[in-house]
């Protein structure tokens, strides 16, 4: 049995302690945009927040996040796509496949709560997620369109569906 | 405990899922007509139109990525004439398209085709339901149909200026017989179709709501993993199964054909660490000695085998090159290499002796019912494959299904219970469907005055076709195999004219399972040529840029993209202090590609690939942003080959098993990209695979211009750049 605090609730889970997180996100709680990619903390897929830092669940052993251990999911970011990373994001239409996005969101709302206005080399820092469509030049852009709030700065040209464009 | 998912959230999530975010959903799963609401009649198969106007577009394709959804949707919405706001869509089943007698024709979402070869018939299906609606419009008011219009989802009689919605004509449209005579619009006309359109599937991916197949929790699910003989051919001999039983969670262990054990318990973790500690001893069958290295000789010997098919013949080249006061020659190499999606191959299945459904990612839900069903033991009206979206596609999910074909066996063993299989990375990694692998010998004959006046071509290995679909392959020929080097032709055709020319092949196929792998030949045979022809401009001191072009006179299509890549990216103009320039160029997939690429090179051998400028000619462009978007994209994937991109066979099996050993490329390593849609009209060009072949090339020969090296064997990282 273990206690969490997730997007707000506090939970408690029946899972053996060794258990990673990410399964306890995915199978106990049925949070399933946070993703599977590789279960040795190499892609990122399953970025999620524990009290603002990025962290990768798929190697977190659920029994050393404390009860009162804040941890924030894709779901719990914003559940309407309201946060201004994934308003970036859909602007500038950054997904593709969009599998690895989740953990890219997370790890870029991460990067912006601790540095709001990122240099190149500090996104290619915190942004090491695996991206295998290819969407990395999107990703940078929408993360200084999150920063500066303005995503027409990024020249992508793209028509919305109600009419406006990025 | 356990989040409850009720049996209608689990409908309405696949519903979500596969594409479809109609309200009144109302394509059949398992058996339940319609989550909630009652159904909207179709106007015809493609277009269903609701009350409140909302505009359901049929899309038979598999969206994995590259925007297909939305391209298509556009193609459709052009031709009705609705309101691009109100567009959702979804996927009919494969089941429903057999019995309907195909009517939204192939399923097959590869090479990229999504777009190309279904183009007419769905802006067709769009013109037909147009025409169906104006037409119970003028009936309605009896008035004559070429006095009614069609725009922004409402038809108007323009001497009256009555009009009524799509919605509210549906019904009655439903009723028409389909339209014989349905002209379509000129390109030229288009306002939805060609435009910078944003995505229909973006926003429920930055919110985690989008569901993959690995996401499906249908209730009373249990979940699999499996392990499969680690050398290809092997069986399973002996497994301890009590030793799994043992584990929290576990239900059963069981064998998947004579290869593979699975373990099914409550969860995926409990049954995928049960697995690993499970003992099996295999009997690892005739190869397992192969290695990478033996292998390496097979293909070596190929090369100068007298026996090879012939891909491109003009002339007498092996005679030219002969009698050539100079020649030239260096021998290439391209190695196995794992799609690695993303998403690792899953499917859930759900078998009793009456019926199967599978639901799962596929490329082609028609090739994944098909498995089902002889999976299945059951004839092929009492399956169904449910198309989830794809967490990456890239060829592996396309034409084999192994992992659906595993996931019913192992639904057979629990009759009644949906059972979600699901490969870990390892497994996926060590079980794909690979790059074959292959090597090129080019050799040139120059003139005097160093012109090539003959290439010979032999290329050496790995038949895809031979793995795939045998009875393709005639006569020991695999025509896939010379993808970018082809006579003249819509597809791939080589875009030089040499005065003699020889391109053959020698099939020689390792025990490695081959797929097709997003760029497929089209990778490794532009390397060899666009890389040997840039060796022929070194040794005969002329400009690679130059002397393309003037091999080039009679390919204007392949010329226009490459001076359009060379100029935007200024060849020939001093490049920024210690950055040198490599140009590629290729047509496949029905498309001209080309790629400028801009590196520096350190002293101790540390590359940088700074900028690349590609230009594309699709002939139409759908959506330009998505082809944007489909061309960076190609360069992460083909540049993760071209640095990393290596699956090495020892013992064997699969070396590599995750990330750490496969790497691709990272965002700190992506270089910038411009990109130059320039569809020059006429023709219907894939965009999702083209430019994969020419960021290897571009990038090699712009680290021969750096450093002198001329790398021949992929990938870069077996290679010290270091100078002296």
């Amino acid at each position: 049995m273990a206690r969490l605090t997730v997007n707000g609730k506090v939970l408690d889970v029946e899972a053996e302690p060794d258990t990673p997180l990410l399964w306890v996100l995915r199978e106990q709680l049925g949070l399933t945009g946070t993703k599977y990619g590789c279960g040795i903390a190499q892609c990122g897929s399953c970025t999620v927040h524990i009290d603002g830092a990025a962290v990768r669940s798929c190697v977190r052993p659920v029994s050393t996040v404390g009860p009162g251990e804040k941890i924030v999911t894709i779901e719990g970011l914003s559940p309407t796509g309201s946060h201004p990373v994934q308003k970036a994001w859909s602007a500038l239409d950054v997904p593709q496949c969009g599998y690895c996005q989740s953990g890219m969101i997370m790890a870029a709302a991460s990067l912006l709560a601790s540095t709001p206005d990122p240099s190149d080399a500090d996104i290619d820092a915190a942004m090491t997620n695996l991206c295998r469509c290819g969407t990395y030049n999107r990703v940078r852009a929408a993360i200084k369109a999150a920063a500066r709030g303005d995503a027409k700065a990024a020249g992508l040209s793209i028509l919305h569906a109600d009419g406006s464009t990025t | 405990m356990t989040a409850s998912i009720s049996r209608r959230r689990f409908l309405a999530a696949s519903a979500a899922a596969s594409g479809s975010l109609v309200v009144g959903f109302h394509v059949p799963l398992s058996g339940v007509a319609s989550a909630q609401g009652t159904p909207s009649p179709e106007v015809n198969a493609w277009v269903v139109v609701h009350p409140d106007d909302t505009v359901v577009v049929r899309i038979a394709r598999s969206e994995m990525g590259q925007g297909t959804l939305t391209g298509l949707a556009q193609l459709v919405a052009e031709e009705l004439e609705c309101d691009w706001s109100n567009v959702r869509t979804e996927y009919p089943t494969p089941g429903q398209n057999l019995a309907r007698k195909r009517v939204w024709g192939s399923f097959s979402t590869g090479g990229s085709r999504g777009i190309r070869d279904s183009h007419e018939y769905v802006r067709k299906g769009g013109a037909a339901a147009r025409m169906m609606l104006v037409k119970a419009a003028a009936d309605q008011w009896k008035v004559p149909e070429a006095e009614c219009v069609a725009a922004k989802g409402v038809v108007t009689h323009r001497p009256t200026g009555r009009s009524a919605s799509y919605g509210r004509l549906a019904p009655a449209a439903s009723r028409l017989p389909l339209p014989t005579d349905v002209p379509l619009k000129d390109p030229k006309d288009w306002t939805i179709a060609g435009k910078r359109v944003a995505r229909l599937d973006t926003v429920d991916k930055t919110t985690g709501a989008q569901r993959y197949g690995i996401d499906l929790r249908p209730p009373g699910m249990l979940n699999a993993a499996i392990r499969d003989c680690p050398v290809f051919g092997g069986k399973v001999k002996r497994v301890d199964e009590a030793a799994a039983m043992r584990r929290p969670g576990v239900r059963k262990v069981v064998r998947v054909g004579d290869s593979a054990v699975a373990v099914i318990a409550d969860t995926w973790w409990h049954a995928k660490t049960a697995l690993d500690a499970l003992p099996i001893e295999w009997d690892e069958g005739p190869d397992a000695g192969a290695s990478s290295a033996k292998f390496a000789d097979v293909m070596k010997a190929g090369l100068d085998a007298p026996d090879a098919a012939v891909g491109n013949r003009v002339g007498d080249a092996r005679a030219a090159i002969a009698a050539a006061p100079r020649r030239l020659e260096a021998v290439y190499s391209y190695p196995h290499q794992n799609h690695a999606t993303m998403e690792p191959m899953n499917a859930t299945a759900r078998w009793t002796p009456e019926r199967c459904e599978v639901w799962t990612p596929t490329q082609n839900g028609e090739a994944a019912l098909a498995a089902a069903a002889e999976a299945s033991g059951l004839p092929l009206e009492r399956c169904e494959v449910y198309k989830m979206l794809l967490g990456g596609g890239f060829g592996r999910r396309g034409a084999v299904h192994d992992w659906v074909r595993q996931a019913v066996a192992i639904a057979k063993e629990m009759p009644g219970v949906p059972v979600k299989l699901v490969w870990s990375r390892e497994e996926d990694m060590q079980h794909g469907r690979f790059h074959p692998v292959t090597q090129c010998r080019l050799a040139a004959g120059l003139d005097a005055q160093g012109n090539v006046t003959a290439l010979h071509m032999r290329i050496s290995g790995q038949s895809i076709l031979a793995g795939v679909f045998p009875q393709n392959v005639r006569d020991g020929r695999d025509p896939v195999v010379f993808q970018g080097l082809n006579p003249p032709g819509p597809e791939s055709s080589i875009g030089y004219t040499f005065p003699a020319l020889l391109i053959d092949h020698a099939m020689r196929n390792p025990h490695v399972p081959p797929g097709f792998w997003r760029g497929v030949n089209l990778n490794q045979n532009t390397i060899y040529l666009e890389c040997f022809l840039d060796e022929v401009a070194h040794a005969t001191g002329r400009d690679p840029l130059a002397l393309r072009r003037a091999l080039m006179a009679n390919h204007p299509k392949h010329l226009a993209v490459l001076n359009a890549a060379a100029e935007r990216a200024g060849w020939g103009k001093p490049a920024p202090a210690g950055v040198h320039r490599g140009l590629a160029q290729a047509m496949g997939f029905g498309s001209y590609v080309a790629a400028c690429a801009e590196v520096s090179v350190t002293q101790d051998g540390r590359l940088r690939i700074h900028r690349i400028v590609a230009a594309t000619d699709p002939g139409h462009a759908v959506n330009p942003q998505q082809i944007e978007a489909q061309v960076e994209g190609s360069f992460a994937y083909g540049l993760s080959a071209a640095l990393y991109g290596e699956c090495t066979v020892r013992d064997g099996r699969i070396e590599q098993a995750n990330f750490d050993t496969y790497r691709i490329l990272r965002m700190n390593e992506m270089p910038r990209v411009e990109t130059i849609v320039m569809p020059s009209g006429g023709f219907w060009g894939g965009v999702g695979e083209p430019t994969i072949a020419v960021a290897a090339p571009a990038v090699l020969n712009a680290i021969f211009a750096a450093t002198g090296k001329r790398i021949r064997e992929l990938p870069l990282k077996n290679h010290s750049l270091k100078r002296a």
